[in-house]
């Protein structure tokens, strides 16, 4: 099966998951990341690398926070941006998705930025896109946020240095989450050697195990000796859907509070792709508290952004 | 018309024939298989050396788009891609719009599908006024204008009082009920088999549990009512593990799968191929083995087409929005015939699964080639390569995971009531 | 053919600069061979303001040909550069577009008193109007091959030729 995202010299097409990309692409990404930090900490945070070039956020579902730093990214590589909220626009009017990618191809966008409440979403637009354009995946619906990936692994490097002998564990509604998924995939390629997912079973996928992930249920047995804890948002439909009976009895056993995070590692530092829904499944003394990381988790999303889109634009 | 169909190798199930034979028909009517008639003089010879004469391919499950559907496909178009897979009598489900509830619409579409003088349109009647779940249909007014069982097609089961009281007012008059065991509530939104695939490209999905549920309650109320039950598309190994129990205990409950499920799998939906969203879901690997298993041992009675032409439109979108369905009417004749050939069955066995065992699940004079029959028959090379390819099916539905792949096994002419019908 | 010795051209160039090298000049050196350059130099001319290092592969102007360089590293200007007198070093002056990248990067950092230009070899073909204030040495080239500095395991520097790959 080849690999959509790469093209025939095996450089990077398409950004859409992180699962099969090999490990020396997604380290090119996290280097060239480091560039991009030091511009972001400049007066003059932009480069002229993108300039001329047409970036199109084609947003499907709503996200005014992914969108913002894909905006901010692609401007600080003095890209044209244009934004799609078509959940509004031609959806309504009954116009097929790949027809609304269509004609804006006719529009000469070089990189299409697509968020989408279907899995599949951002396969099925690259494989219908002209060669010469991107697809970069910011979310489609449970399957992939490689982005999000990449900017926690960024993160985790930075603190951590080193991949090869860390327990990371990811917390909450892995079943929904298109983070996890992702962040899965680039954990096991960079090498981490023990990945937890920490989760009742309502929240978790059939078989999570081949994935290559350990399975706890209980938070207190699978924070022990962590060094990164990967906190996921929960949503209120779980509650809806019978597989939660409340936020209260979420919060009290899989919640991250001082205490549980005291079982980890004394340096274990403390994740979450934002936004956090403070009580649920992080408490605010951690959240706000010296182990998490989760504010610089956001300026390393611009820098990573701003490296994807790069390396696609230059393969 | 006298027509001699000469040294074909003639395989009748039914009859336990598997031999080269010549075959007579004179007036649209099998007359004699094997020796001459006296004073035949055929108006055509069909030379069928090296090719198999069989019976017209009976089909369970065709979806012939009319009445309401016809941008996906029309009667014209699906009846020629039914000769030209071979397929003399097919059965069509309900879930036409408006469905078939009323006697009217059944009517209507026998004596369209009856004008174009192909294949024998058998209407499976809606079980449920609207298919939706609530009312019975006037199942004896439906099965007067033609209908030979009854079923909900795909839509979802009904509640278990409402199934009961179909299947035991079905019984009543010894009608057949067709059921498709997918328990509603377990299977909620979801569009793949619940397994490794489905985590991985986070695809809401089915799990197995939702065809055993459903399939121990049609059981047992099969049992408690006396219904006659065909059960659509087994899917999981766990199924056909429950049939083969049923049946072992003395149910006669009849099942089928569907031609696409005895070859693939879950692994095939690769990178989101939208081609293989079907309904039943592709499930695992094991459970396919445990399908393809469950024919050659006789507990899966019959392999269909289960076609349901989409329009590319249809097709085009994210797999969980895209409508589910493969067009298979012309890939029939050949999927079975590789199944029998990977598991290495005889070539007669693999051809009662698609002739005289579906025939006995309508209960129609169909799918044998006894003397004095109607004259449906399929003549086929065994032998020869072809590649599915959108310009080549008839079908108005391109849609199917197969495309751009060879398959063996090719028809060559059909007949139907001893007329030429299709002809390669 | 027969290369100068680079750790001569570099006590040349050394020379040269010693003069105008006051403490308040900074030193910027170009990746890769111009990083070593400035190293030598700002230990050599005891520079006291910190050493900056310049990656110029966000300000090429042959990102739509080429792509991205394979190995980028993150620029490092630890100091502010409005009203700095600045000397960029560089490895091989040659077509002159390099510098141009240089000195918009460096502007995008702040606004520069002035900006001089060191280099060990000078090869000519300029393709821009740039020139080197201080120079180790002029050196002809075929044009079919490419000049590097190469740093040995003892930080010994020595000069290489190379057939040029990149297509035009």
């Amino acid at each position: 099966m080849n690999n959509p995202q790469l093209n025939e010299s095996g450089e990077l097409q398409h950004l859409l998951t992180t699962e099969g990309l090999p490990a020396p692409i997604l380290l090119k990404i996290l280097d060239t990341a480091e560039s991009f930090v030091g511009v972001t900490e400049r007066d003059i945070k932009k480069v002229p690398l993108l300039r001329g070039k047409s970036i199109f956020n084609l947003f499907f579902e709503p996200s005014t926070r992914t969108r913002t730093t894909f905006e901010i990214a692609a401007k600080r590589l003095s890209a044209d941006v244009v934004n799609l909220n078509i959940a509004a626009s031609s959806q309504s009017k009954g116009e097929t998705m790949l027809d609304t990618v269509n004609n804006l191809s006719a529009m000469h966008a070089d990189m299409f930025i697509v968020r989408h409440s279907q899995s599949g979403a951002a396969h099925l637009i690259a494989r219908h896109v002209r060669p010469e354009i991107h697809v970069i995946n910011a979310g489609d619906g449970r399957h992939a946020h490689p982005t999000q990936a990449l900017l926690d692994m960024f993160t985790i490097r930075r603190y951590k240095c080193d991949f090869h002998n860390l327990r990371v564990a990811i917390v909450g509604d892995i079943l929904h989450s298109r983070v996890a998924r992702s962040q899965i995939h680039a954990l096991t390629t960079l090498g981490v050697p023990e990945v937890r997912v920490i989760s009742p079973k309502t929240l978790l996928p059939t078989k999570v195990e081949r994935l290559g992930v350990h399975v706890y249920h209980d938070m207190e047995q699978g924070l022990k000796d962590v060094d990164v804890l990967l906190m996921l948002r929960l949503q209120n439909e779980r509650m809806l859907s019978a597989r939660l009976p409340s936020a209260e009895e979420y919060f009290k056993h899989y919640g991250l509070t001082q205490e549980k995070l005291a079982l980890a590692k004394h340096d274990a530092i403390v994740m979450h792709p934002g936004p956090m829904n403070r009580g649920i499944e992080i408490d605010s003394a951690v959240a706000d508290g010296k182990q998490s990381v989760i504010l610089p988790q956001v300026t390393f999303g611009i820098a990573v952004r701003m490296a994807v889109m790069t390396i696609l634009a230059g393969n | 018309m006298r027509i001699l169909i000469k040294n074909g190798r003639v395989i009748d199930p039914k009859n336990g024939m598997d031999a080269v034979n010549d075959l007579y028909i004179v007036a649209g009517k099998i007359v004699a298989i094997g020796a001459e008639p006296d004073s035949f003089q055929a108006n055509h010879v069909i030379n069928a050396r090296g090719l198999v004469v069989c019976p017209g391919l009976v089909d369970l499950s065709v979806r012939l788009r009319e009445p309401g559907l016809e941008y996906k496909a029309t009667l014209e178009s699906e009846m020629r891609a039914a000769v030209a897979g071979g397929v003399t009598s097919l059965a069509c489900p309900p879930d036409t719009d408006p469905p078939l509830d009323e006697p009217g619409l059944v009517e209507m579409l026998k004596h369209r599908a009856k004008s174009l003088n192909q294949a024998h349109v058998y209407p499976i009647g809606a079980l449920t006024q609207g298919l939706k779940g609530e009312r019975l249909t006037e199942m004896a007014e439906l099965q007067d204008a033609g209908c030979v069982a009854f079923s909900q097609s795909d839509k979802r089961l009904l509640d278990t009082r409402v199934m009961m009281r179909a299947m035991q007012y079905a019984s009543t008059f010894g009608f057949r009920v067709w059921l498709r065991p997918e328990d509603d509530s377990i299977a909620e939104s979801g569009v793949a088999h619940d397994g490794e695939v489905a985590t991985r490209l986070g695809l809401p999905a089915i799990p197995v549990c939702a065809e055993t549920i459903a399939l121990s309650k049609i059981v047992l109320i099969a049992r408690e009512t006396g219904a006659k039950v065909h059960l659509c598309r087994v899917s999981s190994a766990e199924g056909v593990a429950m049939v083969r129990a049923a049946r072992q205990q003395g149910l006669p409950i009849t099942c089928d799968v569907a031609a696409n499920h005895i070859h693939l799998s879950e692994m095939d939906i690769s990178f989101f191929d939208s081609n293989c969203h079907l309904v039943p879901p592709l499930r695992s690997i094991s459970d396919r083995d445990a399908l393809r298993a469950g024919l050659v041992d006789g507990t899966i009675d019959a392999v269909c087409s289960d076609h349901a032409p989409v329009d590319e439109d249809a097709k085009l979108l994210p797999f969980g929005e895209s409508e589910a369905g493969a067009t298979c009417l012309e890939l029939l004749l050949s999927l079975v015939l590789k199944w029998a050939e990977e598991i290495n069955i005889p070539l007669a066995v693999a051809v009662a699964k698609i002739t005289s065992e579906p025939a006995r699940i309508l209960g129609v004079e169909a799918g044998d080639l006894s003397v004095g029959t109607a004259a449906d028959l399929c003549i086929f090379d065994p032998d020869q390569h072809w590649r599915v390819e959108a310009p080549i099916l008839r079908s108005q539905g391109k849609n199917t995971p197969f495309l751009g792949m060879e398959l063996q096994g090719k028809v060559k002419y059909t007949l139907a009531n001893g007329i030429i019908v299709y002809e390669d | 053919m027969n290369l100068p010795d680079a750790e001569q051209l570099l006590a040349d160039l050394t020379d040269k600069m010693r003069s105008d090298v006051t403490k308040n000049t900074v030193l910027v050196g170009i990746y890769t061979g111009g990083v070593w350059l400035a190293e030598r130099l700002h230990q050599d001319l005891e520079c006291t303001l910190p050493l900056g290092a310049l990656d110029v592969s966000f300000y090429r102007d042959d990102f739509h040909e080429i792509g991205l360089h394979p190995q980028v590293k993150p620029s490092n200007i630890p100091f502010e550069v409005e009203g700095r007198h600045i000397i960029l070093i560089d490895d091989v002056l040659y077509t002159g577009r390099t510098i141009r990248a240089a000195i918009n990067e460096l502007f995008d950092y702040g606004r520069p008193a002035s900006i001089r230009l060191a280099a060990l070899v000078d090869r000519g073909e300029r393709e821009m109007p740039i020139a080197a204030n201080y120079v180790g040495a002029d050196i002809v080239l075929p044009e079919d091959k490419m000049l590097a500095l190469e740093q040995g395991n003892n930080g010994k520097l020595s000069l290489s030729l190379y057939d040029k790959t990149s297509p035009e």
